[in-house]
């Protein structure tokens, strides 16, 4: 009798830890930690972006991780966990803006990725203008990663 | 009290050891866990089914099923909004408002939509002679294509032709059955049967075998006015034999289908075949020196005596003539809009005034507020209508003169220069009121279009003076 209790206990960890696995597996968990875009694309929500960056002047030299996640371990995967936890939520309940729209976070990691690429050409224009200025290279290059 | 202390509340009154404690909160963790990952997992194996699956084939569709609502059963999205369309929402500057009417046996509408000669009665004066000055009332949605022709006052004022329904109404099934399997030969047929007798063959307004392939989904042009309007249009250009079906890229047909209607034109000769003046381009005065070259007239003005044309809804050749157009934005881009329906892209088959839907219809290239590109579009159209005003006392100012002077008996040269200017004027004049968009289509050619239209009309009033 006394150990009823620890076989229920045992049964329903494990399965629990079961359905949780099989979720993560089911929903290409691993893909979202790999660097491959076309794992943006998973929920088709970004396949416009997608295709067009397959287009576009920069797939030849970034995927999406280079300009949409900090260039560092811990920055990139803070910002994989936060973007992961905003786009699952919205996907699942359905509740998001359309046309899509980045949020100021993403947008500044972005503008930081052009300037890290990028840095010889941008001190030669940065030099010229008062720092903290409006200037944004994504202004006026917002297409050049994928229109729109 | 969290629920944590509770629980070790309860095992502490109990007296039982600590692990029991723990176990039984690992097991509810565990349990709720393992729960909302099953709820996540069917929600993801939901999305991807929706993924896989555009549409689920509940019926079989033929080239011979004319009837939307079956359509429908393998399409319910789009089938729901092009239901939509008999909704009457006004725009600014168009748009129709339901207006109540009792119904007789002649014509059992209860709903019309307003009318547009009593919002402007210059229009009975430019028109005057035509069934056109008789009842003008706004257009409604293409749910309403066939009862509002059906029914307009305009059938008793003039003898209709069977050729009107080639694009108020789903023709493709009746003229294969017409012409024995042959498309053309059931237009040219339908074409000069008086139109009560043609009414008889069609049933539906336009529906989804009007411009959709039944097996592939594909777009199609099934019209045979536009197939030989396009086909001499391009023609001009160097391009023998032009079919859109095969020839056409995906994103031309996407305006291509609309094309199909919303353009100018007339029922050429006794046999009244429809045609769409376009041997000579799209622009106006191509337009216009087509219809110069064939002697075309619409009627002749029952003040003025000029032979005098009407400009149809040439939506299609204004929109040609625009940025939009230039940019390789199709009618559908605009008017029929992608939206999210869980994973599937579905384009709306809600077909309507972008002004409605402005999110969907703009806001996937312009990135400004709603509030922002309502204002852009209305100032065009504000503008584009206070010059249509000006044209539209330009040309009652010199049907006023050429009417008094043909009352007085001049009969000299000035008098038919006076008439040939009127329908230079008055076509210009009506291919931009009939157009619907008031100008947004393309701004600057509705305003070229306009300007001209007004010095034609005073050119007129000079000549007689």
């Amino acid at each position: 009798m006394r150990f009823i209790f620890p076989i229920i206990a045992a049964v329903v960890v494990g399965a629990s830890i079961a359905a949780v696995g099989f979720t993560f597996v089911f929903a290409h968990g691993t893909s979202y930690l790999s660097n491959d875009p076309a794992a943006c694309a998973n929920c088709h929500i970004m396949t416009e972006q997608y295709d067009a960056w397959s287009r576009g002047s920069h797939h030849a030299v970034a995927v999406c991780n280079d300009c949409h996640a900090p260039h560092d371990l811990i920055g990139k995967y803070t910002t994989k966990a936060i973007n992961g936890w905003n786009h699952s939520k919205a996907f699942t309940t359905g509740n998001f803006v359309e046309p899509i729209q980045i949020t100021a976070r993403n947008r500044a990691i972005t503008e930081h990725a052009c300037r890290s690429c990028h840095a010889d050409l941008v001190q030669m224009i940065d030099a010229n203008h008062r720092p903290g200025g409006e200037l944004a290279c994504l202004r006026c290059h917002a297409s050049v990663g994928h229109m729109q | 009290m969290s629920p944590l202390s509770r629980i070790r509340r309860a095992h502490a009154m109990k007296g039982e050891g600590g692990w029991a404690r723990w176990t039984l909160l690992l097991v509810l963790v565990a349990a709720i866990a393992g729960l909302l990952a099953m709820l996540l997992l069917g929600n993801i194996a939901e999305r991807k089914q929706e993924a896989k699956n555009p549409f689920f084939r509940v019926v079989e569709l033929t080239d011979q099923t004319e009837d939307p609502e079956i359509w429908g059963k393998n399409f319910p999205y789009q089938y729901d909004g092009y239901r939509r369309t008999v909704d009457q929402t006004r725009t600014r500057y168009g748009g129709s408002e339901a207006i109540a009417r009792t119904p007789s046996d002649a014509d059992p509408r209860s709903i019309v939509a307003q009318s547009r000669l009593e919002e402007d009665p210059r229009l009975k004066r430019m028109w005057d002679g035509y069934a056109f000055s008789v009842d003008f009332r706004e257009e409604r949605g293409h749910a309403f294509m066939l009862v509002d022709q059906e029914f307009t006052d305009r059938q008793h004022a003039a003898k209709q032709p069977g050729a009107c329904l080639h694009c108020h109404a789903s023709v493709y099934l009746a003229y294969e059955k017409l012409g024995d399997g042959d498309i053309t030969a059931g237009f040219e047929k339908m074409n000069q049967m008086p139109y009560a007798e043609a009414r008889q063959h069609v049933t539906h307004p336009v529906a989804c075998i009007d411009c959709h392939d039944p097996e592939t989904m594909q777009l199609r042009v099934t019209r045979p006015g536009f197939l030989e309007g396009i086909r001499a249009l391009e023609a001009m250009k160097g391009v023998a034999d032009y079919d859109p079906n095969t020839m056409a890229t995906r994103q031309e047909m996407r305006s291509f289908v609309c094309g199909q209607c919303h353009v100018e034109y007339y029922f050429k000769g006794p046999e009244k075949r429809l045609t769409y003046p376009w041997a000579k381009g799209l622009k106006i005065e191509q337009v216009l020196e087509y219809y110069d070259e064939d002697g075309h007239k619409d009627w002749t003005h029952a003040r003025t005596g000029a032979d005098v044309l009407k400009a149809q809804h040439p939506e299609f050749e204004m929109w040609s003539q625009g940025i939009h157009a230039r940019s390789g934005v199709a009618c559908a881009d605009c008017h029929m809009p992608y939206q999210r329906v869980g994973a599937l892209k579905v384009s709306d088959h809600h077909i309507r005034s972008p002004l409605l839907n402005v999110n969907a219809a703009c806001q996937s290239c312009h990135h400004f507020p709603e509030a922002e590109m309502l204002a852009r579009a209305e100032q065009i159209q504000s503008r584009t209508f206070a010059l249509r005003n000006r044209a539209m006392d330009a040309l009652v100012d010199l049907i006023d003169d050429l009417e008094e002077a043909t009352v007085a008996g001049r009969t000299d040269e000035a008098i038919g220069e006076a008439r040939r200017l009127q329908r230079q004027a008055q076509f210009r004049l009506d291919y931009v009121e009939a157009e619907n968009s008031m100008g947004f289509h393309a701004p600057q050619e509705a305003a070229r279009i306009l300007a001209e239209s007004i010095d034609y009309s005073r050119q007129g009033q000079l000549i007689l003076k």
